[in-house]
């Protein structure tokens, strides 16, 4: 059994974790739903979005590059990573350099996608998430279940077990106010002591210049502002080419991910303290990550996952999500941007599973505020992964690692059967009759249903019997 | 300096990879999978009634369930219009398109558009298969000639007998309490759940109940069921919990995918309700129980 059929098994018969998937994910459907009372504002927006994201894409390697020109004459340094490897080493080089001792963190998956933390401890500089639902997972050693709510997984008790064993002077309770409260506390220290702030970015604007950071906590603003030395971390896909696309990409995003109208806080970041300001940080630097992404970006079909703005409403729709929780997909990213993203951060050799693990239900594109044919791309996906291996190029690294040669020679017998109507009756012809023979037990189908009935006679010769009877009169 | 160097060959290698990105707008634009599949429940101009019409069985039908094919031409027939089954149909080619061997599924499916000769609507039993035939064979066949006047000419069963025959329907039967499961891809890309609302809404005896999570997906899926077994059963029990809370006497769905889905897990649960194709449960509707059981 695969790791990830075995996570599932884990997770779904642990009754607390799937309550919790389903209370929450519920809380932001409803919260989705009741942002979007307007049906025709709610497609023209997400079409004008849609092709926003397109326009983006199709002009990525200028758009880079002016974002990094524009960049550059702000203030903020720029640095391309393509590997997680480099990544890690960028920030570690410029952290080491600056002889920053501390981090607090914002929320960024990016920084999940590369192991930051991991590799920052490594080099004995210490790490403070600030996110909330970051920290909760910090102090619980584990990793993100969900790409917006970080801790969805777990519920009020067990973060106050968690508060309780873990903050100084913290009596267990399970008041929400109360938790964020002693959270707060902690993290308020650790931002005026802290060397460094690391952050994601939600959009960078190639035409200014200018990183936008959405949040709610103001935790992203303080990890921008307080420390001497900011870098943020983004993937290539995140440039959008001017000010203008902004505003209706934040619009789908907070309000697909959380049913809000706007974030608490929304920062645009576009340069480092100047000459006579008493606040920002010294030096800015971002950090440009490809990790696979030029994969996903060299086929047009393919370059469609890049329009994904991270709002995880994908995955609060997605029954699969619902039941299995973040944790089983084995990824950074789960649900169903994370099955068609994973396989070009890692392979499909290490995601083989995901693009399989889906009904198709379509409940993901439906809600997709830019328009990502998720149910398409898994399709693809599925082809690219019982493709017969080819050894260079592969459009997707890994091609060819789902196939099985029987599988591959039993559709290959199917399809046989299926373009010859003579092979096709005499084969369902021999099925129904010999329906006695059918097995009580068909694998996993029975082992929660029982196995359909074969009808007696099939709908061809029934049609075929009335003709000749009607014929006959 | 050493560091410098090395980053700008990253960058540069990195832009390589990238490409010169020269393509046009258009061409993206115009590009096949953007077309398809983007607003699959479009505005549909809907023919008049027509003397003739194929039906599509499909092969779970054909196997399986054929009194559901066979109530599909009653009704139909009912209506004065000739239904012709071609003897040459066999499989949409879904299976194999969904797992991911699209040159056994592309075989199939050319073999069931050369089946379908005359320019007459096809009325496929199952919204899944039609909207396969209506929508994923365009990117699948997109080479073939022609394959759009194929694609424009399918129906699924409840859209056509709603917009096509603009049926009206009797009720005879007795007071019931029903509920509708409507599959993932009949609702998303036929529209089905509202076709077949209204036709349900016509039987004047019948409520129609919602369930919980009506729009939430079986857990059927095709291969998914038997790939990912584990989770399938989590789904469709959730589904069957659902649909029992809601105490209809039966359940209809226009899907047999889904029904042999839920249908089984019900049995499994030693639980009496059982799912009814639309075609059968709208002839037993309108004919009534006893004669509708002797054809």
């Amino acid at each position: 059994m695969t790791q990830f059929k075995q996570n599932v098994k884990r997770d779904l018969n642990d009754p607390q974790l799937r309550d919790n998937f389903r209370g929450a994910m519920d809380y932001l459907m409803d919260k989705r739903q009741a942002a979007f009372t307007d049906e025709d504002e709610w497609t023209i927006l997400r079409e004008q979005c849609k092709r926003i994201k397109q326009r983006c894409l199709l002009k990525l390697p200028q758009l880079l590059e002016q974002l990094e020109e524009n960049l550059q004459r702000n203030g903020i340094k720029v640095h391309w990573a393509q590997t997680t490897e480099q990544a890690n080493e960028i920030i570690a080089g410029l952290i080491a350099k600056a002889g920053g001792k501390t981090v607090v963190k914002g929320k960024s998956m990016v920084s999940e996608e590369v192991a930051l933390n991991d590799h920052l401890e490594q080099q004995g500089v210490e790490c403070l998430e600030t996110d909330m639902g970051e920290y909760i997972v910090q102090l619980a050693k584990e990793h993100p279940s969900h790409i917006i709510m970080p801790a969805i997984h777990q519920n009020k008790s067990q973060i106050g077990k968690l508060f309780a064993q873990h903050i100084d002077g913290f009596d267990y309770s399970t008041d929400v106010d109360t938790l964020i409260k002693a959270g707060r506390n902690v993290l308020r220290d650790k931002f005026c002591q802290a060397d460094v702030g690391i952050t994601g970015v939600n959009f960078a604007v190639a035409e200014t210049g200018t990183l936008c950071l959405v949040e709610n906590e103001g935790n992203g603003r303080m990890c921008s502002t307080v420390p001497d030395l900011h870098i943020a971390i983004t993937g290539i896909e995140k440039v959008v080419e001017t000010l203008n696309d902004v505003p209706p990409l934040l619009s789908l995003l907070t309000r697909s991910a959380t049913g809000q109208a706007i974030s608490t806080y929304f920062n645009m970041i576009t340069r480092p303290r100047q000459p006579g300001e008493k606040d920002g940080p010294k030096a800015v630097h971002l950090v440009l990550l490809d990790n696979g992404r030029s994969q996903a970006f060299a086929d047009e079909e393919l370059r469609q996952t890049l329009q994904c703005i991270r709002c995880g409403a994908c995955m609060n729709h997605c029954p699969v999500y619902t039941r299995i929780g973040g944790h089983a997909y084995g990824t950074v990213y789960p649900g169903p941007i994370g099955k068609i993203i994973s396989p070009h951060l890692l392979g499909l050799q290490a995601t083989k599973d995901l693009p399989t693990a889906s009904s198709l239900c379509g409940a993901c594109e439906e809600v997709c505020p830019v328009g990502i044919p998720i149910p398409k791309l898994l399709l693809r996906l599925r082809k690219e992964s019982v493709q017969p291996r080819a050894d260079v190029p592969q459009t997707v690294q890994g091609q060819g690692a789902g196939r099985k040669p029987i599988e591959a020679w039993v559709w290959t017998l199917w399809a046989l059967v299926h373009k010859s109507p003579r092979l096709y009756r005499l084969s369902t012809k021999l099925l129904t009759r010999l329906s006695w023979l059918m097995p009580k037990k068909l694998g996993p189908w029975t082992v929660a249903r029982t196995a359909p009935k074969l009808a007696a006679k099939t709908l061809h010769e029934l049609i075929d019997e009335r003709e000749k009877q009607g014929k006959n009169k | 300096m050493y560091r410098q160097n090395r980053i700008k060959a990253v960058k540069s290698g990195f832009i390589c990879r990238l490409g010169s990105g020269n393509t046009s707008l258009e061409t993206v634009e115009m590009s096949n999978h953007l077309k398809c599949m983007e607003n699959p429940v479009k505005i549909r101009q809907y023919p008049h009634k027509p003397a003739q019409v194929y039906l599509y069985g499909t092969c779970l039908v054909d196997s399986f369930y054929p009194q559901s094919g066979l109530d599909a031409i009653d009704l139909m027939t009912r209506q004065g219009i000739e239904v012709i089954y071609p003897q040459g149909q066999t499989c949409c080619g879904q299976p194999a398109y969904n797992s991911g061997y699209q040159s056994q599924a592309k075989a199939v499916a050319l073999h069931q558009i050369k089946q379908f000769e005359l320019d007459i609507p096809i009325v496929v039993i199952s919204g899944s298969c039609g909207g396969m035939m209506r929508h994923h064979y365009q990117s699948l066949l997109a080479d073939e000639p022609g394959i759009q006047s194929f694609c424009d000419r399918i129906y699924e069963f409840s859209e056509f007998l709603l917009h096509v025959l603009n049926i009206q329907l009797t009720d005879t039967g007795e007071k019931e309490r029903i509920a509708l499961h409507t599959s993932c891809a009949a609702r998303r890309e036929m529209g089905s759940h509202n076709t077949s609302k209204k036709l349900l809404e016509q039987l004047s005896n019948v409520e129609l109940i919602e369930h919980d999570y009506e729009s939430e997906c079986c857990g059927f899926g095709g291969t998914f069921a038997v790939k990912h077994g584990d989770i399938s059963v989590a789904m469709v029990e959730d589904k069957t919990k659902h649909l029992l809370a809601a105490e209809p006497v039966r359940y209809i769905s226009g899907d047999w995918g889904c029904m042999m889905n839920i249908d089984g897990a019900l049995a499994h649960q030693k639980q009496p309700l059982q799912g009814e194709h639309i075609a059968s449960y709208l002839l037993e509707r309108i004919v009534g129980k006893a004669r509708w059981k002797a054809s």
